[in-house]
């Protein structure tokens, strides 16, 4: 993978900076601007988005080097503050409403799920989605389900051994229970070579809008950062609680509109996997963790938030593109010769 | 460090949770026998047999105990 078109003045000089030498002499980068929405600014995510990938595979075209990078790293940091601080202030009333409640927590956070507002995007893909809308929904499914799971393992060097025990249980199936045809992200990448879609990790990154790869970037932040390490457990919590049934639904939606059982087969295994892992990452992982640190819980419950909120503004901006018989990052043709 | 014993690697362990309001999880099982005396392997290391009777997996919960008012779940 190269490093991804920049979309603003930000990226533009974080990118030019990331082509050179780490040794090259070059005027120090600042960032001294701030972003009235941090989550739907394209500049700012893509940014965040590049510099998070230095971690997990990085680029053909930038120097490994930049990893550590001070420099990049206090860029990260300030784009980070801003990132988090919309998070927070975006879900701070389904924090406050779900601490201030009682009851056992795996319960509250399952009710939280069920009742986040938010449009749903797997009944209209199940009823009444287009073939092209099936594909474009994939198309942005695919720059977090490439790298599945991934961001959550990083917090596993950061837990007691007990609650360690149960996250890797549930990775290890992520990861395709030792079997490497099974891990989830080849699925992914079976499932988009069938719909006609490249399926090289990060191929869309250049095509999708901020909003999608916020998905991807609020992950990494939860992932990377041992201080939010209960808000990457919670947030796990909410991504397996919200997937069996819509997954059963994506399934039907991809065999409605003329996909094969190949195309389907990445969402089959996450109705049953999901079912299983939804189960495990809130009462295994975030109520243990819970139980022991008492003080995490609002973390918990500040992850599983963020990742609902993220969600339904993803689910939002697509459905209303689609209600205007538009695209917001339209698919390539299918009959397009697609690389190996 | 305290020797902890081990379970020989042919041991069968098997261990069964209840999940309140969904499904029972089994670690260690090698298959389950439904209604209809079919058998399903198990494929992963933990699985979720359904317990609303209401899955469009059987034996296998597929979350559909979730849609279901909360009279009518398993408790």
């Amino acid at each position: 993978m190269k490093l991804p078109r920049h979309r603003g003045p930000l990226s533009s000089a974080v990118f030019k900076r990331m082509l050179g030498s780490r040794d090259a002499e070059s005027a120090p980068l600042r960032v001294d601007a701030s972003w009235p929405d941090p989550i739907d600014d394209a500049d700012l995510q893509v940014t965040l988005w590049a510099l998070y990938e230095l971690h997990y595979r990085s680029f053909e075209d930038v120097d490994e080097a930049w990893e550590w990078c001070p420099e990049l790293l206090a860029v990260r940091e300030q784009l980070e503050a801003q990132f988090e601080r919309a998070l927070r202030d975006e879900v701070r009333s389904h924090v406050d409403t779900v601490v201030g409640a009682t009851g056992d927590l795996a319960d509250r956070l399952f009710a939280l799920t069920d009742s986040f507002e938010g449009p749903s995007l797997a009944e209209h893909i199940e009823r009444h989605a287009t073939r092209e809308q099936v594909r474009e929904f994939l198309l942005h499914k695919s720059i977090y389900q490439l790298k599945e799971a991934d961001p959550h393992t990083w917090v596993v060097p950061r837990l007691e051994p007990d609650i360690k025990a149960h996250l890797v249980e549930l990775q290890f199936d992520e990861y395709g229970d030792g079997q490497p045809a099974r891990v989830h992200q080849t699925l992914y990448a079976h499932t988009l070579a069938g719909a006609g879609l490249e399926a090289t990790y990060g191929a869309y990154v250049d095509a999708v809008p901020a909003t999608t790869l916020a998905l991807s970037n609020a992950m990494s932040l939860f992932g990377l950062h041992r201080r939010l390490r209960a808000a990457a457990l919670g947030h796990l919590g909410a991504v397996e609680a919200t997937s069996s049934i819509p997954c059963r639904r994506y399934a039907a939606g991809i065999r409605r509109t003329g996909f094969s059982d190949d195309v389907a087969f990445f969402f089959d295994e996450h109705v049953e996997a999901d079912a299983v892992h939804e189960q495990l990452a809130l009462r295994g992982i975030c109520a243990e963790l819970v139980k022991a640190a008492p003080d995490l819980e609002a973390d918990v419950v500040f992850g599983a938030s963020a990742c609902l909120a993220l969600d339904a503004r993803f689910a939002t901006r697509l459905l209303n593109a689609w209600h205007n018989q538009d695209h917001v990052t339209p698919p390539p043709p299918y009959d397009a010769q697609v690389p190996a | 460090m305290t020797a902890v014993a081990r379970e020989p690697l042919d041991a069968h362990v098997v261990e069964a949770t209840l999940c309140a309001g969904g499904p029972m999880l089994l670690r260690g099982a090698t298959h389950v026998i439904d209604d209809d005396g079919n058998r399903h392997e198990v494929e992963r290391p933990v699985v979720a047999v359904c317990r609303c009777g209401m899955s469009t997996r059987i034996p296998w919960c597929d979350g559909t105990h979730k849609l279901l008012r909360p009279s009518e779940e398993t408790r």
